[in-house]
Parts: structure tokens; sequence; C-alpha cells
């Protein structure tokens, strides 16, 4: 940060903390809402949900080899594998928003070219493992399955028309090679792995499990009332795995990453909590913008409303996973569920920072066709959604 | 005089690439410049699709993780 850069915030920090009349009390109720919120987070999230999802996202970013997904992107891979490839291996490489970029900019200039470039552009973002995890968990798991289809199904179709619209400049573009590390074999065996990986979804999934219905019978409550015990077996499965299968140092770089995800995700979640409560309040609790705004925005499922939802998404910045706590105020202040949906797949894809990025990477046409798709297509995707859930 | 490149556009493990690349410099007392990488373009024409990334001379060592200070010392040398 540059030094004028500090001082314009001081200045402004000063300006806000003069000027803001904390007594009133709107602002004194959304103050309250802020950290009712941020501690709901803790209480409920945290532990159970958040935390063994990031160990899941670093043992993914560790074990999962890059270089098995990276060469489905090449120049020479099959059309049909790199669509598929690129709409679904957000969750294995876009942990981090920062690298979708690079692959964005890698395949469209060097590799399959732009129909797999913007599927992976939309969908990469959308379905990281922490982000599906979050939205199901605090926004029901209709729409985070939801989310999840609707980013991978709309990603193909967009890059789809992407290509089909561009065809003929595609073959302008220069072919290169690119860069691919080292695939380095480890001594566990890709059963070894899968069952790692299952063990520690199996945690995360007992940890989270939420209490059933009042009054139901059969296995959800059998399997409520053991999850505790449930999830003591799996962690001890877990660290017997931990010690029999792999090296130390193995173990070493997989807490660094788990560390180095949180490290980087939770000050931004934990602010983008305190905006949202503030702005917002939690369900049921009015904060300082009033209801009816929201109401009259994007309540419903009108087209009007999914529309203004998508492009609203589209020029805002996320920081990774603050779309969650966001959308849980604006719906608890009356949002309707499609363009809810309508956001969480705009939203996250695009942004105006990043719009930029993308426009020193294929200019401005391409960009501007790209931002229209997908408004139009998260438009209507939440419109289906919306007609579907009622 | 080696011509270290940190390619990336600014994450946290950049940086950290970064600091560890300067370190090596610094203990091996070899003449050698560190130069941060940011152009999404430049980063592109090396062919690296996963940040970071770390060149020497030109040509790309490793990409998509922060390499042991012992590794960078063995490329720069």
């Amino acid at each position: 940060m540059k030094e004028w850069q500090k001082l314009a915030l001081a200045v402004f920090v000063f300006i806000g903390v003069y000027l803001i009349p904390w007594g009133n009390p709107i602002i004194r109720q959304s103050g309250l809402e802020a950290f009712l919120m941020l501690q709901e987070y803790a209480r409920e999230h945290v532990l159970t949900c958040l935390v063994p999802a990031f160990f899941i996202a670093g043992a993914i970013a560790v074990f999962v080899s890059q270089t098995a997904v990276l060469k489905y992107f090449g120049a020479q891979a099959k059309k049909i594998l790199s669509y598929s490839v690129a709409s679904v291996s957000g969750s294995v490489l876009a942990v981090c928003s920062c690298t979708v970029i690079p692959l964005f900019a890698g395949i469209y200039s060097r590799g399959a070219g732009i129909g797999p470039a913007t599927t992976f552009l939309y969908s990469g973002p959308a379905i990281n493992v922490l982000a599906i995890v979050l939205t199901a968990r605090i926004l029901g798991w209709q729409l985070g399955l939801a989310r999840a289809v609707g980013a991978v199904f709309f990603a193909i179709i967009t890059g789809l028309l992407m290509a089909f619209i561009f065809r003929k400049e595609d073959t302008a573009r220069t072919a290169g090679a690119l860069y691919l590390p080292d695939d380095e074999r480890t001594q566990r065996t890709l059963l070894q792995e899968a069952a790692f990986m299952l063990a520690l979804v199996l945690i995360l999934i007992f940890a989270a499990f939420a209490r059933p219905a009042e009054g139901s019978h059969g296995l959800w409550p059998a399997l409520f009332s053991a999850k505790w015990y449930i999830t003591g077996g799996l962690l001890i499965v877990l660290v017997w795995m931990l010690i029999q299968w792999f090296r130390k140092e193995d173990r070493i770089a997989w807490v660094q990453s788990t560390w180095g995800f949180m490290k980087q995700i939770l000050p931004l979640l934990g602010a983008g909590v305190l905006v949202a409560g503030f702005l917002l309040g939690r369900p049921g609790h009015p904060a300082l913008i009033p209801e009816h705004y929201i109401q009259s925005l994007v309540g419903g499922n009108s087209m009007g409303a999914n529309l203004f939802a998508s492009v609203a998404g589209a020029l805002m910045y996320f920081a990774t996973l603050t779309e969650v706590p966001i959308l849980q105020g604006l719906i608890g202040a009356g949002m309707g569920k499609g363009p809810a949906l309508a956001l969480l797949l705009a939203g996250p894809a695009l942004s105006l920072p990043n719009m930029v990025v993308i426009w020193s990477v294929m200019g401005a046409r391409k960009t501007m066709v790209f931002c229209s798709i997908v408004v139009i297509l998260s438009t209507i995707a939440g419109m289906t959604y919306g007609w579907i859930a009622g | 005089m080696k011509k270290i490149e940190i390619l990336g556009m600014g994450c946290p493990k950049c940086n950290q690439l970064e600091d560890r690349a300067k370190e090596a410099v610094k203990e091996l007392g070899i003449e050698a410049e560190v130069i941060k990488v940011k152009d999404i373009k430049t980063i592109t024409d090396y062919g690296v699709m996963i940040t970071p990334a770390l060149a020497v001379d030109g040509v790309v060592k490793v990409a998509g993780k922060v390499p042991k200070l012992e590794e960078i010392k063995e490329w720069i040398t």
C-alpha cells in the first residue's frame, strides 16, 4: 500500500466515524445484528462445517495431481473432454479465486481455446468445494445442489456459445507449448487416496449432520443421535491412515496448505458476515436496509427480479465465500429463491475487476459477449429454479 | 547475472515464493536479480497456467506451488 493510499484510508475512516449517527436506533440495531450474525457463524458453522471443509480443500490442493487435469486443456486434447473437464475441474483447481484468471488465460491463448476457457471461467469459482459446502449448509441443500448443477450445466452452454460465435477468429490464436508440472507419483495407491478423501468427506457430513424434523422416524434420527460416535470413529480411522500411508512431509504440506487457505479466506469471510449483518440483518431481524426495498427489487420470481440479481452479481466483487452470508441476509429480507440462484451463478464468475483482466486477455468484443451470455443464462437459471422451487 | 522471475498476479503464495527466492540468492551469495512478473499476458507467454511460478533465465522451473529453499538453490547455481 502506498503512503497516499494509507492517508486516504485514514481520512475516509475518520469521516465515517465522525459523521455516522451511532446513537440512532436503526444504526444501533444494525450494529448489534452484525455481531449476532458473526456469533451465529462462530457457533453453528465454523467448527463443524468450515474447518473440515478447509482440511478437504487443503488435501485437494496438495494430493490431487494438477498435471492430470491440465493435460485436458492442451491444444491437442479432445474437445468433448476439454469441455467436460473444464466444467467440473473448478472443484479441484479453483479453491482460490486468484488461480482462475491465469488458468483461463492459459487455456484461451495457448490451449484448448475460447470454448473450454470460458467454460472454466464460468464454473470455476462457483463449484469449489468450500463454496458448495457453505452454500448447502447455510442456504439449504437445494440451493447448494442447484448452484453446483447450474454452474456446470450453464458453463458448458456458455463455452459452446462462445466457441460458436467466435469460430472464425479462434484459429488465429498463437498455439504454443504449455508448461506442465512434473507428475510426482506418490507411494500411495489410487485406492488409498480415494479412501482418504472419502474419510474426510464423511467426517464433514457427519459433523455437520442437521437435526432431523421433530417426530420423524427411521434412519435419519438414528444417524443423528449417533453422529458424534461416528465422527469420532472416522477421526480414528483418519489418524490411522495418516500414520500408515503418509510420509511426514506429506502431512506437513497438507496442514500448511489448509492453514494457508484459512489465513486467506477466514478474515474476509468474517468481514463479509459483519457487513451482511449490518446492512441486512439475520433472517427475521431487520437492519439498515429496509426489507421492502429488497422485496420490491428482488422479491418473487419475476424476470425483472432475476435480471436485476444477475446484473448486480456480475458487477459486484465477492471475495471467496462472502457471497453466502450476503445472500443469507438478502433471502432473510425477502429475496426470492430464483433471484438468489441467479446471483449465485453470475456473482463469483464475474466482477468489475476481473472483467478488466478478461478484457485485456481476449479483447472488448468477446468480453462483452461473454458477460451478456453469463447474465442471460443466469437469469434463465434463476427463473427456472424459482419456478420449480416455488 | 542470473534472472529469476516470479510469475504471479499478487496472491499470498506469490509473495511467499518471492521471499524464498530472495533468501536463496542471499544465502548463496550470487549475482542475481529477482523480478516480479504480474502481467497476465507475459505469464501466459511462459505457458504457465497455475501461479505462482518461478523461471530462471526464461526457463520455467516450477508452477503451482512454492518449492523448498534447497530446490530453488539448485536451480539458480
